[in-house]
């Protein structure tokens, strides 16, 4: 006690045992990098099964067209529940947080994140701010106005849901500002001697778009979202046109951080996947300056887009005009990524592994995800499905059939690192399928449905719709299935896996070069200098991949 | 104790308990443990210890950063009233008001409220100044007057909203100049509080000297960009 509170004058204590060691760390303030990521990671998946068992609800609802199972309001509050905490409490701080927190360091050759504490601060966030939002559920009665939060529909619905929703996602749009916060002064303030930024794995690239879009887009919402709470306890008129209050407004602002947060979902999974190709294909990666370009890119359009979310809010034409542009351009830098991921795949010695599996399964849907997203981006298109279950089919097929398939590839990817052993792979695979056959059945109708005119977000519809419906639920029931191989595989082969060596894949990025699980301050010795983090199957002199002076 | 042998950081952010923001976070041990509020710039000093500070086996040196992450955060903290901005100018294009309100506001109270804010970024550079001569009373004076402006400045809002003839619910205009008023003034609350704390810390045997500059030059960038907002928003809201 008192040698950790010696002024820092005095001799500092030999290294010994920096954290708490053992299991109990994991439940600690630890600021080590690595607790952290796992942290971030088994809060994720703990809330991935609370959201998924709510979109379980959900189907189960709609396996007939009356609201038999649920009473309405209730189909509401799973509705906005499912929503929030998939987004705000598992996409967004899984594949930021657990993985950006876990490899960013190595990546730049440092022993932890820029602000440790600050690290600590933004993962603690969000456990509260997760049974905040789900305890409102039973103190009454959960938001019901759906992860938008549309006035006027969030101010007359029952406000004590609503207010704890708005301190929940405040909570946890903080915790996204700190860590957006660490990862930009990680990689740009933090790297290690002689390593240059066009040396850096490709995802260290998206994770700094990422954290850009987060630094200036989180805090409008968040501002917003205060102004909301102001609406229903103080009863101001921002957004209440009962009260001269402008609710396009809500929703310019809503969208100004909601659509940059499909790239702060997506970036980082491009990112991921730009690691596991290579690795797996024994193959550098393919355009990496294009790549580096495109998300960069990415991110700037990625600011003026929003507005592809109110096509039928009355906006004027050269709004529209501007946003289907805009919109329609996003289209390029995403197209080079996908085939340069085809490129570094194309003619590689791939191991299909289920790391691999998933990875391709995320390139299969993205590309579909991707395709009606540039159609939904088209005015006369969008104003035919919008608020329908084509909507609904498009962006689970960028989060779930996208993000979520990569998170998926990178635990297997990265678990010898985490823990020291191989993940069984026959279980992967039975995973794998499970989850492809699933989603796809569950998603790929949905798109027809909305064609045809279902509504989303109401729990009864037109009896015609009842078989796809029907087909769709038992797609989410083989989804739900899927996680039983999944989990008692990252249970099972915690204990039992075969050994993993430091490095099973023979990587070449940072975090391979080090001891699995790693020791607390990342290497032994120095850091390693990785100028090549992708110099697979070239001799080293030739190794194309972001060697090209910058 | 044994379960709280944490790593350098702690002992970095020993001499700052006045800036521990309290979170819950007993077992760390410390009562020094500096988390950073939103808004409370000076407390990030701590947490590149873990880098800069001693006993870090011999971390390749990187420069001082920390200022960079606060910098983030400020563009984050600009980027609240930027959306509010927007709001307000976009009510103000669309959205006509009932009988009886307007757009308009005095202009004298105000007008001598932005010079309050701007002089007192001059002085809260001459403290900088002075401690960087090593004229330590000096900056501590300056200090003081700086938080003086701040204070008189808070005090001047607080006048302007009792002679204000509309509240925050009346109409649109009043409860977007409210809430844009209001937030800049807890940022000049926080700021001025942040001014008292360094001039405490500066004083003789205090953590902030020569050495240690971070606090305040941490406390001025926030100071400045506090006053820029103001100058933005007066542009805005008062003579637009």
């Amino acid at each position: 006690m008192t040698a950790t509170l010696s002024p820092p004058t005095t001799t500092p204590e030999p290294q010994a045992p920096l954290q708490p060691q053992g299991w109990l760390r994991y439940f600690s303030f630890s600021v080590d990098h690595k607790v952290i990521g796992l942290q971030y990671l088994v809060c994720g998946f703990i809330f991935y099964f609370i959201g998924g068992a709510l979109a379980g609800m959900i189907r189960t609802e709609l396996l007939t067209p009356l609201s038999d199972f649920m009473p309405r309001e209730t189909y509401n509050e799973v509705l906005t529940l499912h929503g929030t905490v998939m987004i705000f409490l598992w996409i967004v701080p899984v594949v930021n947080g657990a993985f950006g927190n876990y490899l960013i360091p190595f990546y730049v050759g440092a022993r932890d994140m820029a602000f440790p504490r600050l690290n600590a601060v933004a993962f603690w966030l969000i456990p509260p701010a997760g049974l905040l939002l789900i305890s409102s559920y039973f103190i009454g009665s959960a938001s019901q106005s759906g992860w938008t939060a549309y006035p006027p529909l969030s101010l007359t619905t029952p406000a004590t849901g609503q207010v704890i929703w708005i301190l929940s996602v405040l909570l946890l749009g903080g915790s996204s500002i700190f860590g957006g916060i660490n990862f930009i002064a990680t990689i740009l303030k933090l790297r290690r001697p002689g390593l240059k930024m066009l040396q850096l794995p490709m995802f260290c690239w998206a994770l700094l778009g990422t954290s850009i879009l987060v630094v200036l887009s989180t805090p409008v919402l968040a501002g917003t979202l205060v102004l909301l709470s102001f609406d229903i306890i103080a009863h101001t008129g921002f957004f209440n046109p009962a009260l001269g209050g402008n609710a396009v407004v809500y929703q310019h602002l809503f969208w100004f951080y909601s659509h940059p947060a499909v790239y702060i979902m997506v970036l980082p999974a491009f990112g991921l996947v730009s690691e596991i190709l290579p690795v797996h294909a024994r193959k550098p990666l393919f355009g990496y300056i294009t790549m580096v370009y495109s998300i960069l890119a990415i991110v700037v359009l990625g600011l003026v887009v929003w507005a592809h979310h109110m096509f039928t809010s009355g906006t004027p034409p050269w709004m529209r005009l501007f946003f289907t542009i805009a919109t329609s351009l996003i289209a390029v830098p995403t197209g080079i990524k996908f085939f340069n991921w085809l490129a570094t795949l194309w003619g590689g010695k791939i191991a299909l592994n289920t790391a691999m599996l998933f990875s391709c399964g995320f390139i299969f849907n993205f590309v579909f995800g991707g395709i009606t997203g540039v159609a939904l981006a088209q005015v006369p298109f969008d104003i035919h499905v919008h608020d329908t279950y084509f909507v609904v089919a498009h962006f689970h097929y960028i989060v779930y059939g996208g993000t979520v398939f990569v998170i998926f590839g990178s635990v297997y990817h990265w678990y010898p690192k985490f823990t020291g052993r191989m993940a069984n792979e026959s279980l992967g695979r039975l995973h794998f399928l499970l989850t492809f056959i699933g989603f796809n059945l569950c998603f790929a109708p949905q798109h027809w449905l909305g064609l045809n005119g279902m509504p989303r977000r109401v729990a009864e519809y037109d009896p015609q719709f009842t078989f796809i419906n029907q087909v769709s639920s038992v797609g989410a029931l083989l989804m739900a299935i899927s996680t039983l191989p999944f989990l008692i595989n990252m249970v099972y082969s915690a204990f039992a896996g075969e050994q993993a060596g430091d490095n099973p894949w023979r990587a070449l990025t940072p975090e391979w070069l080090t001891s699995s699980p790693p020791p607390v301050e990342n290497w032994k010795g120095p850091a390693p200098l990785v100028t090549h983090p992708y110099g697979y199957g070239a001799a080293p002199e030739s190794q194309a991949v972001g060697a090209s002076s910058p | 104790m044994t379960s709280s042998s944490f790593p350098s950081p702690i002992s970095a952010s020993a001499g700052s308990p006045a800036l521990a923001a309290g979170l819950p976070v007993a077992e760390a041990g410390a009562g020094g443990v500096a988390v950073s509020l939103p808004g409370a710039g000076a407390s990030q000093d701590t947490e590149a210890g873990h880098h800069d500070g001693a006993g870090h086996g011999g971390e390749e040196g990187h420069g001082d950063f920390r200022l960079f992450g606060l910098a983030t955060f400020l563009v984050a903290d600009g980027m609240t009233f930027a959306g509010f901005f927007a709001a307000y100018l976009t009510f103000r294009a669309v959205n006509p008001l009932a009988e009886g309100g307007n757009y308009e506001l005095e202009l004298v109270l105000p007008t001598l409220n932005t010079i309050l804010l701007l002089l007192s970024s001059v002085t809260f550079h001459r403290a900088a100044k002075a401690i960087h001569q090593d004229r330590t009373q000096a900056c501590r004076n300056w200090l003081l007057v700086t938080a003086a402006l701040g204070f008189t400045f808070l005090g001047g809002q607080m006048v302007e909203y009792f002679s204000l003839p509309f509240g925050l619910t009346d109409n649109l205009f009043a409860s977007t100049f409210y809430a844009i008023t209001g937030f800049h003034g807890l940022h000049v609350t926080l700021g001025g509080l942040m001014i008292l704390i360094i001039w405490w810390q500066s004083r003789q045997g205090g953590r902030v000297n020569r050495a240690n500059l971070f606090p305040l030059e941490a406390t001025e960038l926030y100071w400045h960009f506090v006053d820029g907002i103001w100058v933005l928003l007066y542009g805005i809201l008062y003579l637009l």
